[in-house]
Order: structure tokens, then C-alpha cells, then sequence
């Protein structure tokens, strides 16, 4: 399939709705909680037994975005946006068939294994295209989207709980439940399928796509140096941003994943004790900073650079920590602010990688390089829940309770983001022997552009 | 050619208040929900 170029007097500002339509789809993933209780039930799971379609899907997702990220870059966002939009789908088509007929691998494999690959695919599919179209302001172009993988869980969390209501909570009303999920998100998705363009390369571009996007600033022959995915794996710089993302993840999941027991045991022992309600709501919260992070730090980075907001969300969020760890449990104003800005800095952190891989490693293809760079996501979704229940478990048993479960989680958690900092300030311009040749690029650039209809 | 890159490019203006309001109106709706649970931490 070739990539479909813009027409004549194509706005690029129908591109980050085509991205969004994705990214608020596959965002669903993190709203996959809503389902546990009632499979449980329905089906007599455990715990760890119903949350293995999302665990599969989180191992799907870091292996399709590091392995399809070359097909993408190859086949276009088109063609991505479609495999993603068949996977996801289809993912819940075969669970409905499961809880219909009561056969849970067959949700474990639709919406763990084949939905899996649509978000892998979905996440990394509108990245290029978005950088291309915005080159003035790479990184609102990807804040944007990546913003909507945040809010898809925001959407989908009510809207399930509604679903389930209506439907019942037996296996049929699960089963219809996840059908109406896969037909809607089919609709949904579509839209990202029929609007999304690259833009036009070479003498074509000129006239009307010339005046409607390039002068906008869209571009879409790479500028500057650039560097194959492959090449990127051989870089430094590439291992360097993987620490940083990786640390920058962990210390904001070590937040996220304890975020309601964490505000409730660290006021426990005081005067202003916080109920489960109120820390339902602190969840909520952190949900809307983790989403206005990823659109206004993402946006900052265009005007104070990469590095310099690497070095915001790693520096000042290690005095964020500390902040909570020294006066935290005095001052519950300031333990929500601190938790708020460490969470923002999360989803900024997500949402400018890959602003900065383009900066360093060009447009040529950058969607790939982010696909591989996302096993640092992987990594992480381990490593944070790891550390602070490992610790907190530990704690407990040694009699400590209130805040004092979390202070060496803290300590450990400001070490990772030293560590994310030094890698940020250790990030160098990549060599020019790791440079595609300039001919050879343009080359590479027509075969993949070539129009739908010559 | 000439004549058709001396066109005008078509109106997209539609289709973009479209498109904006179709990923808009769903989000909208999550954030609606959302701030009606964050309420929660100062009221719950």
C-alpha cells in the first residue's frame, strides 16, 4: 500500500484528528479494569487471572511498536492505521466470542494477542506523519496525539461502566459489551484511516499543497541529517534516551500505581485522615495532570528545547520527591501538588520522546526508531510497580506504616531520575558516519512517496 | 497542469470542524466525567 499523499489544499490540521482517532481508541487499554470484576464473577477468575488480557496486551503493544516499526515507516500511516484499527477491533469481536461461549483464552488471545498488535501498531502510526506535517512544532504535533492515548482511558472508563450496567454483568451482558466495544472503536478508527495524508514530496508539492502546507511549515523530503532505524540502535544517543525514558516512566508509575493506598496511608496517622472516595478522586487528578503533561510540557519543548525539558521533568522531579518524602505527610496541598507535577512530567515525558528522537535521527524514520525506544515503556511498566509494592510489602512487614512505607521507594526513585539526568545531559548531536548519505536518502524518499494515483 | 495548480485549493473548512468534533465530543465527555470524579478529593 503507498502512502496516501495530500491533495491539492489538504489542511494539515485534519492530521492530529485522524491521530487522535487512534490514540483515544487504543487508550481504551488502560480502562481494562472496568472489565476485571465482572469477568471474575462471570467466569470464576482470580485476580491475576483476569488481568491477563491487559498484561498480554502491554507485552503485545512493546513488541509490535519495536518490530512493525519499520513496516510502518515502510507501508505508510494508512496502511498502520488500518492493521490497527482490524487488530483492535477484531481483538474484541473474539472476546465477545469468548465470554459469549465462556472460553476465556479466546479473550486472553483476542483482546490480549490480536488487540495487542493494534495498539503497538496504533501508537506508533500517526508519529512520523505528525512530525512531517509540523515540523515548526514537532512536539504539539505528537503531544496531541499521544495525549489521546491518555484520555482514551478517560472516555472508555465511564462508558464500559455504563455499558456493563445496561448489558448485566454475566457473560452475555460482557459479551455484548465488548461486541458494541469493537463495533464503535471500528467507526471511531476510521476516521484516522480516510483522513490521514502524508504530505507531498518533491515538484508535485508545489502549488496548492505548497501554499496550504509547506508554507504552513509541513515538510515532507527530510531536512537536515539523517538516520536509518537500524543505524539508531548502533548510537549512544539512541541508548541515552532510552535510559531517560525509561527512568523518567518508572519514577512516575511508582506514583501512579499506588497513587490511592499511597495518599491514604500517608495521612492515615495525622488529623486529616483521606477516605477511599476522596482517593478516587486523587486518581482522577493525577489522570488529568498525566494528560495535560503530555499537550503542554510536549508543546513547551518546541520553544525551550528537548534537552531543556528532559532536564525539567528529571531535575525538578527528583525535588518533587523529595519534597514529598521530607514534608509530604505534613502538608496534604503540597503532597497533591508534588504527585500532580511528577505525573505531568510523566506524560510529558512520554509525549516529547519523539520530538527529540527527531531532532537527533531526522524524519526519515523516526516512527520506527520510537517503536523500538518503547521497550523502555515495557521495561518500566515492570520495574516502577516493582519497586514501590516490593518495598512497601516489605516495609509493612517490618511493622512501619503511614508514610514511612514509601520513603525508601522515594529515595530509590529520586536515584533513577539522577540517573535519567546524567543520560539526558550525556545526549550529543548523532555522528555523521551514522548519517544516511544525501543522495541515497532522496532516493529512499520517492520510492516511499510516490503518490496513490500517478 | 498550469490550470489545475492555478486553482483554488477546495474548502476543507467543514470537514476539519468535522473531524475536530468527532475525537472533541468524546473526549469532552471523558473529561466531564473525570472532573466529576476528581471533585471527590475535596468533597468525598
Amino acid at each position: 500500500m503507498s502512502p496516501p499523499v495530500a491533495p491539492q489544499g489538504w489542511s494539515r490540521w485534519l492530521v492530529p484528528p485522524a491521530a487522535l482517532s487512534v490514540h483515544l481508541s487504543i487508550g481504551q487499554a488502560y480502562a481494562w479494569s472496568v472489565f476485571k470484576p465482572p469477568l471474575e464473577s462471570a467466569l470464576g477468575l482470580t485476580g491475576t487471572q483476569s488481568a491477563l488480557p491487559f498484561q498480554l496486551g502491554i507485552v503485545m503493544l512493546g513488541l509490535s511498536a519495536a518490530f512493525g516499526g519499520t513496516l510502518v515507516e515502510r507501508n505508510g500511516p494508512r496502511w498502520a492505521m488500518t492493521v490497527a484499527l482490524c487488530c483492535f477491533s477484531s481483538g474484541f469481536l473474539l472476546s465477545a466470542l469468548g465470554a459469549a461461549t465462556e472460553q476465556y483464552w479466546l479473550i486472553v488471545l483476542g483482546y490480549g494477542f490480536v488487540g495487542g498488535i493494534g495498539l503497538g501498531i496504533g501508537y506508533i502510526s500517526p508519529v512520523s506523519t505528525l512530525i512531517k506535517w509540523f515540523p515548526d512544532r514537532p512536539g504539539m504535533a505528537t503531544g496531541i496525539a499521544i495525549m489521546g492515548f491518555g484520555g482514551g482511558a478517560l472516555i472508555a472508563s465511564p462508558w464500559s461502566a455504563q455499558m456493563l450496567d445496561s448489558f448485566g454483568t454475566d457473560s452475555g451482558g460482557i459479551a455484548l459489551a465488548f461486541l458494541v466495544h469493537g463495533l464503535t472503536y471500528a467507526v471511531f478508527m476510521s476516521l484516522g484511516v480516510l483522513l490521514v495524508r502524508v504530505p507531498r514530496t518533491g515538484p508535485g508539492a508545489r502549488g496548492g499543497v505548497e501554499s496550504a502546507a509547506t508554507a504552513a511549515g509541513a515538510r515532507s523530503t527530510p531536512t537536515g541529517p539523517q538516520v536509518s532505524a537500524n543505524t539508531a540502535l548502533r548510537t549512544p544517543q539512541f541508548w541515552c534516551l532510552w535510559v531517560v525514558l525509561c527512568m523518567n516512566v518508572t519514577a512516575g508509575i511508582g506514583i501512579l500505581e499506588k497513587a490511592a493506598p499511597m495518599i491514604m496511608d500517608f495521612f492515615a496517622n495525622t488529623s486529616t485522615t483521606v477516605s477511599a472516595t476522596a482517593a478516587a478522586g486523587f486518581v482522577a487528578l493525577l489522570s488529568a495532570a498525566n494528560m495535560a503533561g503530555r499537550i503542554g510540557w510536549s508543546s513547551t519543548s518546541d520553544l525551550i528545547g528537548r534537552k531543556n525539558i528532559y532536564r525539567v521533568y528529571l531535575g525538578v522531579g527528583a525535588l518533587m520527591y523529595a519534597s514529598i518524602a521530607l514534608f509530604g505527610d505534613s502538608s496534604k496541598p503540597l503532597f497533591i501538588l508534588c504527585a500532580l507535577v511528577i505525573l505531568s512530567f510523566y506524560g510529558g515525558g512520554f509525549a516529547t520522546i519523539p520530538a527529540y528522537l527527531k531532532d537527533l535521527f531526522g524524519t526519515h524514520q523516526v516512527g520506527a526508531i520510537h517503536g523500538r525506544l518503547l521497550t523502555a515503556w515495557s521495561t518500566a511498566g515492570v520495574l516502577g510497580p516493582l519497586i514501590v509494592n516490593w518495598i512497601a510489602d516489605r516495609q509493612e512487614e517490618a511493622g512501619k506504616t503511614g508514610a514511612s512505607l514509601y520513603g525508601l521507594s522515594f529515595v530509590i526513585m529520586i536515584g533513577l531520575l539522577v540517573v535519567g539526568f546524567v543520560a539526558n545531559e550525556l545526549v550529543r548531536p548523532v555522528h555523521p558516519r551514522h548519517h544516511i548519505p544525501a543522495p541515497r536518502q532522496e532516493v529512499l524518499d520517492v520510492e516511499r512517496q510516490q503518490p496513490e494515483s500517478a | 497542469m498550469s490550470n489545475d495548480s492555478s486553482q483554488s485549493p477546495p474548502d476543507r473548512r467543514g470537514l476539519i470542524a468535522f473531524a475536530w468534533l468527532w475525537v472533541g465530543a468524546p473526549l469532552c465527555y471523558g473529561l466531564y466525567e473525570l472532573v466529576q470524579k476528581a471533585t471527590q478529593l475535596f468533597t468525598g
